[in-house]
């Protein structure tokens, strides 16, 4: 089974989001700084002043690892499986998968959401903007 | 001034706890100072990473039967040695000490190691685990926007596995070829097997004390501290603002500003190998070239005896043991008295880097000679 993220009042809002099909990250409404993960405090100003907005779903690359050997049991048979770290176009930078193939992967490689039910989780996990889906 | 290194075996130590290792890393290191025990008045622990128990400090001194005047523990993951080495110099200089004992211990290769293991955060469902994979994001963007290649991070490791190789307190001492190393086992891409430090018991402790103190007591081979630096970044990989500049540059510009010298007269470094990729950065934020030619920099041997700046002469976190950066401090000081098994011929100054987490903390330390 997937590890399970521990929810909590902090984090209920990003994963009931992605239950409800969209992608939403922390904005502050006093300075207009956007971030993920979930924090008490925008790290910009300090403000305890914020909402959740909803991603556009588009962002890009920044870099991408490929694990060839599993460190969590949940993976030995999900191996080899990259794991990317992706901007969305409002700023926040998140940890996820990218649907594709190996060779395809680049940094600055534009992305698309796509928010998968697995193993009754709900990801956020992302495709090649101008590529197809490979499963 | 150090006056007094000293280490324990490296490598698989059963049944042997993180204090009694301090215990005997500090007692061959007072030896070392010809200082008795009753002389130190200050004493910095690095917090062991496998398991953590609070007011370890005191707990170091009570099994050292010391009764120090300032110290504690401290915690910058493998920056910590350089650092805690930087205040216990600085409370000297402010008449806060005279005699630091600064030691380090940790037995995650029979303990346990899930330290180094953990997921991070709630990114766990992504399989998104472990201190390799957070430096291998890094070495993917430093190849992907400089043209770095994993042949040229091999150097690197062929460099310390060659110079561990003749260091009898080696934990590895096999040297590999640049083939060997492209073929070790995948472990995540970009990194293979030989890009990773070894996971290893030991321990490691230095003495420090002022110039006057160590004629004082008669230290026998005394090696001025020239310069120190430190330099931090809190944001997690996923969050940092660029990948492939670190804390490093702020940490050796301070460093090289005490000292009053810079990277080109530097005859011979020990640069923190947790990872390949983490020299070739290093080198790149220390001046020794510019960003980005880290890898046409240790290609052809740089790193070697007889390169252009030989690193990691005791074979570093690759060969000689994977504990977090005192073994470079002590390689250092080996260097400045003219008794490491690797000498470089002549060598006046040596430039030492430890740097922790996922290059979040970086810490740099100058020796020369008298
Ligand atoms: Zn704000």
């Amino acid at each position: 089974m997937l590890p399970r993220p521990e929810v909590t009042p902090l984090t209920e809002p990003y994963w009931s989001g992605l239950a409800a099909g969209e992608l939403r990250f922390q904005h502050c409404r006093d300075c207009g700084n956007a971030w993920l993960p979930a924090r008490d405090e925008c790290p910009r100003c300090l403000s305890r002043s914020h909402d959740w907005q909803v991603a556009s779903g588009g962002g890009r690359i920044i870099s991408w690892v490929v694990y060839r050997q599993a460190v969590h049991e949940a993976f030995v048979e999900r191996i080899p499986y990259n794991v990317a770290i992706v901007e969305l176009d409002e700023g926040p930078r998140l940890i996820t998968n990218v649907d594709a193939r190996e060779e395809e992967l680049a940094i600055e490689l534009p992305v698309r959401l796509r928010i998968d039910e697995d193993d009754g989780l709900h990801l956020p996990r992302f495709t090649l903007a101008g590529g197809r889906w490979s499963r | 001034m150090i006056a007094g290194v000293g280490h324990t075996a490296y490598g698989k130590l059963p049944g042997r706890s993180p204090t009694s290792m301090n215990v005997e890393a500090v007692r061959k290191a007072l030896a070392d100072a010809r200082v008795e025990k009753d002389a130190v008045d200050a004493l910095f622990v690095k917090y062991p990473t496998s398991g953590h128990v609070p007011m370890y400090g005191q707990v170091v001194a009570e099994a050292l039967g010391v009764q120090p005047r300032i110290g504690g523990v401290w915690d910058q993951g493998g920056a910590t040695n350089i650092s805690m080495l930087s205040f216990a110099a600085m409370a000297i200089s402010h008449g806060q000490c005279e005699v630091a004992v600064v030691t380090t211990a940790d037995n995650p290769r029979t303990g346990t190691r899930q330290a180094y293991e953990r997921a991070w955060g709630d990114d766990a469902p992504f399989g998104w685990f472990g201190t390799p994979a957070g430096y291998a994001m890094i070495a993917r963007r430093h190849m992907e926007e400089f043209g770095t290649t994993h042949e040229q991070l091999g150097e690197i490791a062929v460099a310390a596995r060659r110079h561990g190789a003749t260091n009898p307190d080696a934990q590895l001492r096999a040297p590999i070829t640049l083939e060997d190393f492209t073929q070790s086992r995948p472990v995540v891409d970009p990194f293979c097997r030989d890009d990773c430090c070894l996971i290893s018991d030991g321990a490691a402790a230095i003495v420090v004390m002022s110039r006057e103190r160590a004629r004082q007591l008669g230290a026998p081979a005394p090696v001025p501290v020239l310069g120190f630096g430190q330099g931090q970044t809190s944001w997690e990989v996923a969050q940092r603002p660029t990948l492939t500049e670190t804390a490093a540059a702020v940490s050796a510009h301070t460093a090289f500003a005490m000292a009053g010298i810079g990277p080109e007269q530097v005859d011979v470094a020990q640069l923190y190998d947790c990872f390949t990729i983490t020299v070739l950065m290093t080198l790149e934020d220390y001046g020794f070239c510019r960003k980005g030619q880290g890898g046409p920099f240790v290609a052809d041997g740089a790193l070697q005896l007889g390169g252009a700046l030989p690193t990691n002469t005791s074979g570093g976190l690759l060969s000689e043991t994977g504990m977090p950066g005192m073994q470079l401090v002590l390689e250092g000081v080996r260097q400045m008295r003219g008794t490491s098994v690797n000498q470089v011929p002549g060598a006046q100054t040596c430039v030492v880097s430890n740097q922790g987490g996922i290059m979040h903390t970086h810490s740099t330390l100058v020796l020369g000679q008298e």
